[in-house]
């Protein structure tokens, strides 16, 4: 074993693992928010009362969450063009954790919504608001508040998974710390920086997460 | 030559059923490995002196901010980079089984923090020793709480598994990539992959719930 780290070449092409750590983060954004409501439509059909809006809700969950993302990635890309679908690399990796995160959202919305309590909607109904109104006004937030624990973590294996985009060639943190790998066969140094670059994006995330909960904590 | 998916469903049997075996051995290799290290971890984690919990803290960290997908790769990349010789089946199984590890561990954790103080107080009335108090008081208990959630990461890990298609490893992804770039079915064949782990998982999340039922304090 006479290996000697040599960081230098990882250092050269940093600033190419900086870009795909910024594209990794916008496909986790753009993925979190259409996901949040995907899972917002979803976790009301999960509760509600009509069979119609609750069964395929839950069949939408269900298969989903059995189905390893790599999977759904790589379908979306290369099956939907068959059907005459066809989204570029990144705008299908984004649709596909969209849908992905949003059967994982709409559980973790669905506690949200139950843990709310009753007299709530019966205190909005009671005040002359619509069941909409209600819904937008009162449950919703405060249903938020209830599941940002959840939906911190969700948050950052949402993060973690935009690293699947590396399979169809999305140059995010993955894609790139691979080829700077394959271009200087500085292996171990490329994947100690890459892992420390997750991490690190990771850690504050949790932070910013659990900043977020105190500033919104119910006061007691 | 006939283009009907059935029969070309036919035609790719053999592969489809190995690369369904590997899948399944990736799985459940990566899950007792990892169970074994992750009781160690959590162990560590409740019970361990300082230093060592902070090296454990930091490990458990470490793996769980970083994406499975970079473990893999990393892993079947640096140890051969290092002389440490694997295929990528053992880097890949190793990867997950580090994976699985960093789960299991804040299980184990959570399930014996959870443990009301008193039963360790009541055991130590009683005269027990630690290992005693483990094996008797506090170990079942853990097991109870930690049981359907360990349910839950075997079907993470099987999901999981489709990672190791990346560093080529023939197990069911790959293999179906493998038929779908001779008979251009895409659709047809991702579907079937996919339909193939709904039905495995399903099975395993079935499980878990009735095994969340069958251990449940009563009430």
């Amino acid at each position: 074993m006479t290996y000697t780290l040599n960081f230098s070449a990882v250092w050269r092409s940093f600033d190419l693992l900086l870009q795909g750590l910024a594209l990794s983060l916008g496909l986790a954004a753009l993925a979190i928010l259409a996901g949040c409501a995907i899972g917002l439509i979803t976790a009301f059909g999960l509760v509600s009362k009509r069979v119609l809006l609750r069964k395929p809700a839950g069949l939408y969950v269900t298969m989903i969450r059995n189905t390893p993302i790599l999977v759904l990635v790589l379908f979306s890309y290369f099956a939907l063009p068959e059907l005459g679908i066809r989204l570029g690399k990144i705008e299908s990796f984004v649709l596909t954790l969209a849908i992905y995160s949003g059967a994982y959202l709409a559980e973790v919305f669905r506690g949200g919504l139950i843990a709310v309590p009753p007299g709530q909607r019966e205190a909005g109904l009671a005040i002359g608001l619509t069941e909409l109104q209600i819904r937008i006004s009162i449950i919703i937030p405060l249903m938020l508040r209830n599941v940002l624990p959840s939906l911190g973590s969700t948050l950052i294996s949402l993060f973690k998974d935009t690293s699947l985009a590396a399979a169809i060639a999305v140059p995010e943190l993955t894609f790139e710390a691979r080829k700077i790998n394959v271009e200087t066969f500085r292996v171990i140094e490329t994947w100690i920086v890459a892992s420390c670059l997750y991490v690190a994006t990771c850690s504050l995330l949790a932070a910013l997460m659990r900043a977020v909960e105190r500033r919104l904590a119910v006061p007691r | 030559m006939d283009f009907s998916f059935l029969d070309q469903l036919w035609v790719a049997r053999f592969p489809l059923l190995k690369g369904l075996g590997v899948s399944i051995s990736i799985s459940l290799s990566s899950i007792v490995v990892g169970t074994v290290l992750g009781v160690f971890v959590g162990l560590a984690l409740t019970y361990g002196v300082r230093p060592l919990k902070w090296l454990v803290r930091g490990y458990t960290d470490f793996i769980r901010g970083t994406p499975v997908l970079v473990l893999v790769l990393a892993s079947y990349y640096v140890l051969g980079t290092v002389g440490i010789n694997l295929g990528p089946f053992q880097a890949g199984v190793l990867a997950l089984a580090v994976f699985c590890s960093s789960h299991v561990g804040e299980l184990v954790r959570g399930a014996l923090q959870s443990i009301p103080k008193g039963q360790t107080e009541a055991a130590k009335a009683i005269g027990l020793t630690f290992p005693q108090t483990f094996a008797y008081v506090l170990g079942p208990q853990a097991l109870r709480q930690a049981l359907p959630a360990w349910v839950n990461t075997a079907a993470e890990m099987v999901k999981a598994s489709t990672l190791l298609s990346i560093i080529g490893v023939a197990e069911l992804l790959l293999r179906t990539q493998e038929v779908i770039s001779r008979t251009f079915m895409s659709l047809e064949f991702y579907f079937f992959a996919g339909f193939l782990y709904f039905v495995i998982n399903y099975g395993i999340e079935r499980f878990g719930r009735y095994v969340e039922r069958k251990t449940a304090v009563p009430s």
